[in-house]
């Protein structure tokens, strides 16, 4: 391999990212650390979100602490258009959307990558719990050792160019050795806990939505735009009006809880549809598919000529499932599951294992 | 290797007579609150006073027209609430180019009812008198120009605006921040009525400006409290920092002519060299009555945050123009103001030398910079969009 020249080291402030960068430079790696200012949190009380300028704070003391040096890029124009606007048009067209996939792949790997080649770094290296193998046909993305922390779900769109330019240090360590790590190096952040909310959305994400279409609606499809308020109708699986609900982009595939509806049997959301400005519900039962349909497969190796046998997780948290995924044309693909499996949520990613190997993903339409 | 530093318009090193001047106050022989009766206060009021008498020497003033205050920014905040309790409505004008405390101070009275006005530099990063003067209305109640632009380094026309200001009775502030240490300063040459400086702008320390008060002038303490400096600041004095500043004022006195000269002929010698080595760059305001250590050149093409960063990484510290607070880089609003292109602005360095710098600096520096420049040409050889 030829000399990386310096790692970048992405630093969010968080305790992850921050061991990263202080054991690569006790290892002796020339590292630089780059924390993105990605979006502005003015007015909101930011710490233990990815971007909030305290957090950028913590990253300059820990940069410190290791001895390297450390800047602020500027990236929110980028992270607006990459992440924040595909994640609202998600939510108005029904979908419910996985923004830290776009954010990772986007932000984190391509942009950050390019802004550091600049200053010569050739190489990024983030605090994601996930491995880079190299394998028979170039790097491959595995699951972390900790399982209980593997975050290979939201990189499943990286490519094998990227991974090579790649380094997730902690991939074979648990939270516990890395809070321990930086407990024993008096990192500033040993203490800090995680950051688990979508880090631009400070309330609710159903108020996000409608403070982003309202402070700017030519921005987003006029017709979503004039639907917000609008409440929509709420029906059975057979087409039966059941009421009036909330406008459909506040509803979830699953979701049971505050549908407001009177029933034999608890009723859940099934299927949104904005365009009719209809929410399908159902029993539970209803929730079961067969399959998926998916759109923008990824292979992060060569693309495979025929169907694959492999393990399907539907969302970040799901167990998988035993699958077969069937490319079809025009980066379409159809799953079909050895078992039903319930919440088939559009907008979410379905990613593909083969024991700890990623093999890549896609996007989920709808069920099968 | 030590780096060297290139970032003199940002905050310089401490004068080694000034900390001579601190020391006893910061290794414990001497402390006291000036406002004591007893001798550990005298000793501390005749160090404020000292000081005191020292900075009024270098601008020309008289010490009772020396207001101490911990900042340029609490300075020039003090002056504008001065007026808006004085007056509570009218109207103002100020530079486009005002550093924020101005910008920002004035904004805010903006929302309490004042009306602004704001004038553009032309294309030489010089405020012209004129468009000024034109603004000039009878319920004008302060102008505020600044004596040296911050980032381009230009120089301001001051006495012509204080000038215009005296025959129509309106007030006037001049941030003089930039400019004091820097070259010869006299309030009365100026004709202002308050004129603002900071001591670590010329190697003094952190946290002790000043603001010169025109005699029969007013100012209204900022901050409800103790009658010090005249009732016109509260809060007990920073005394070792006071003593600092003090002490950077009479250094600058001495040293001036010398001072002048080295930090041209640094300046001179890096602008032609550089023009010889990469003849694309284009120097801002080159032209223009400007600072003598102050340089603000364009790199076409080139980013100008991965130039820094590059430069910052080979062991040399300059500037791309005001950093925020979290150090990400924007367009400077002042080289916007200034008619300069977004990505011209993004692809420039602004180089402030010091008294410390020595030739052999600035030529490792050319080095540095052209090997950085050709290298971050190679790997990059599109800008990035410009942020407009």
């Amino acid at each position: 391999m030829t000399d990386p020249g310096l790692t970048a080291v992405a630093m969010s402030g968080g305790l992850d990212s921050s061991v990263t960068a202080w054991l690569l430079a006790r290892q002796g790696v020339p590292v630089v650390g780059l924390s993105m200012l990605l979006w502005d949190h003015s007015g909101v009380e930011a710490h233990g979100r990815c971007c909030g300028a305290l957090d950028l704070g913590d990253a300059r003391r820990v940069a410190q602490q290791a001895g390297i040096p450390h800047y602020t890029l500027r990236m929110d124009r980028e992270f607006r258009q990459k992440v924040v606007d595909p994640f609202v048009e998600d939510y108005l067209a029904g979908r419910t959307p996985s923004p830290c996939v776009r954010c990772n792949t986007w932000v984190k790997f391509d942009l950050l990558l390019e802004r550091a080649r600049r200053f010569g770094a050739g190489r990024v290296a983030t605090g994601h719990y996930a491995r880079i193998v190299a394998g028979a046909d170039g790097p491959e993305l595995h699951t972390a050792l900790d399982a209980g922390k593997d975050q290979s779900y939201y990189l499943f769109e990286l490519t094998a160019e990227q991974l090579a330019a790649s380094l997730f240090p902690l991939g074979e360590m648990t939270k516990h050795e890395v809070r321990e790590l930086a407990r024993e190096a008096g990192l500033v952040v040993a203490e800090k806990g995680e950051s688990m909310e979508v880090c631009f959305v400070a309330g609710g994400v159903r108020e996000f939505v409608e403070e982003q279409v309202a402070a700017d609606p030519g921005r987003y499809s006029a017709a979503s735009a004039a639907a917000l308020a609008e409440p929509a109708v709420l029906v059975d699986t057979a087409g039966r009006e059941l009421g009036a609900g909330q406008p459909y982009y506040r509803y979830t595939v699953g979701q049971r809880k505050g549908l407001g509806l009177a029933a034999a049997s608890p009723l859940y959301v099934l299927q949104i549809e904005p365009e009719e400005n209809r929410v399908v519900v159902g029993d539970k039962r209803d929730l079961l598919a067969p399959g998926l349909r998916g759109e923008r497969l990824h292979w992060i190796g060569p693309p495979p000529t025929g169907p694959v046998e492999a393990t399907v997780k539907i969302r970040s948290r799901h167990p998988g499932t035993a699958s077969r995924i069937r490319p079809l044309a025009g980066g379409r693909v159809e799953i079909d599951f050895a078992e039903p499996q319930r919440g088939i949520t559009p907008g979410q990613a379905a990613v593909f294992y083969q024991g700890t190997r990623v093999l890549g993903g896609c996007w989920i339409e709808g069920r099968l | 290797m030590d780096a060297i530093y290139l970032d003199h318009n940002a905050t310089t090193p401490l004068h080694p007579r000034v900390r001579e001047a601190m020391l006893p106050w910061i290794m414990g022989e001497l402390h006291g609150n000036p406002s004591s009766l007893h001798r550990f206060g005298q000793a501390a009021r005749n160090a404020v006073e000292e000081a005191r008498e020292k900075v009024a020497a270098l601008i020309g003033g008289r010490s009772p027209e020396i207001v101490f205050t911990a900042s340029g920014t609490e300075a020039n905040n003090a002056v504008l609430a001065h007026v808006a309790r004085r007056t509570g409505h009218g109207h103002l004008v100020i530079s486009a180019i005002e550093h924020p405390s101005v910008r920002e101070g004035a904004a805010r009275l903006e929302k309490g009812g004042f009306e602004v006005t704001r004038v553009s530099p032309a294309g030489d990063g010089v405020v012209p008198t004129a468009e000024v003067v034109q603004a000039l209305r009878p319920d004008t109640r302060l102008v505020a120009l600044m004596l040296a632009n911050n980032e381009l380094g230009t120089l301001q026309p001051v006495a012509e605006v204080a000038a215009a200001c005296r025959e129509r009775g309106i007030a006037m502030l001049c941030d003089a921040v930039q400019a004091v240490g820097k070259i010869p300063v006299d309030v009365h040459g100026l004709g202002v009525d308050y004129l603002v400086l900071g001591a670590h702008k010329f190697y003094g320390p952190l946290g002790a400006a000043a603001v010169w008060v025109r005699k029969g002038v007013e100012l209204t303490p900022l901050l409800a409290g103790g009658s010090q400096e005249r009732r016109r600041r509260a809060g007990t004095e920073n005394v070792p920092a006071i003593a600092g500043l003090g002490e950077a004022a009479a250094a600058a006195a001495d040293e001036m002519a010398g001072r002048m000269a080295l930090l041209s002929s640094l300046r001179d010698r890096f602008e032609a060299e550089l023009a010889r080595r990469m003849p694309d760059v284009i120097f801002h305001c080159q032209a223009s009555p400007r600072l003598p250590n102050t340089s603000h050149v364009a790199f076409p093409g080139l980013e100008g945050e991965a130039l820094l960063i590059r430069l910052d990484l080979a062991g040399f510290a300059v500037s791309t123009g005001s950093a925020c607070s979290s150090g990400a880089v924007e367009p400077s609003k002042t080289l916007l103001a200034a008619g300069i292109a977004p990505e011209e602005a993004l692809s420039s360095l602004r180089v402030s030398f010091g008294i410390t710098n020595r030739l052999a600096e600035v030529d490792a520096f050319l080095d540095a910079l052209e090997r950085e420049a050709a290298e971050l040409r190679r790997v990059s050889p599109m800008p990035r969009e410009a942020v407009a």
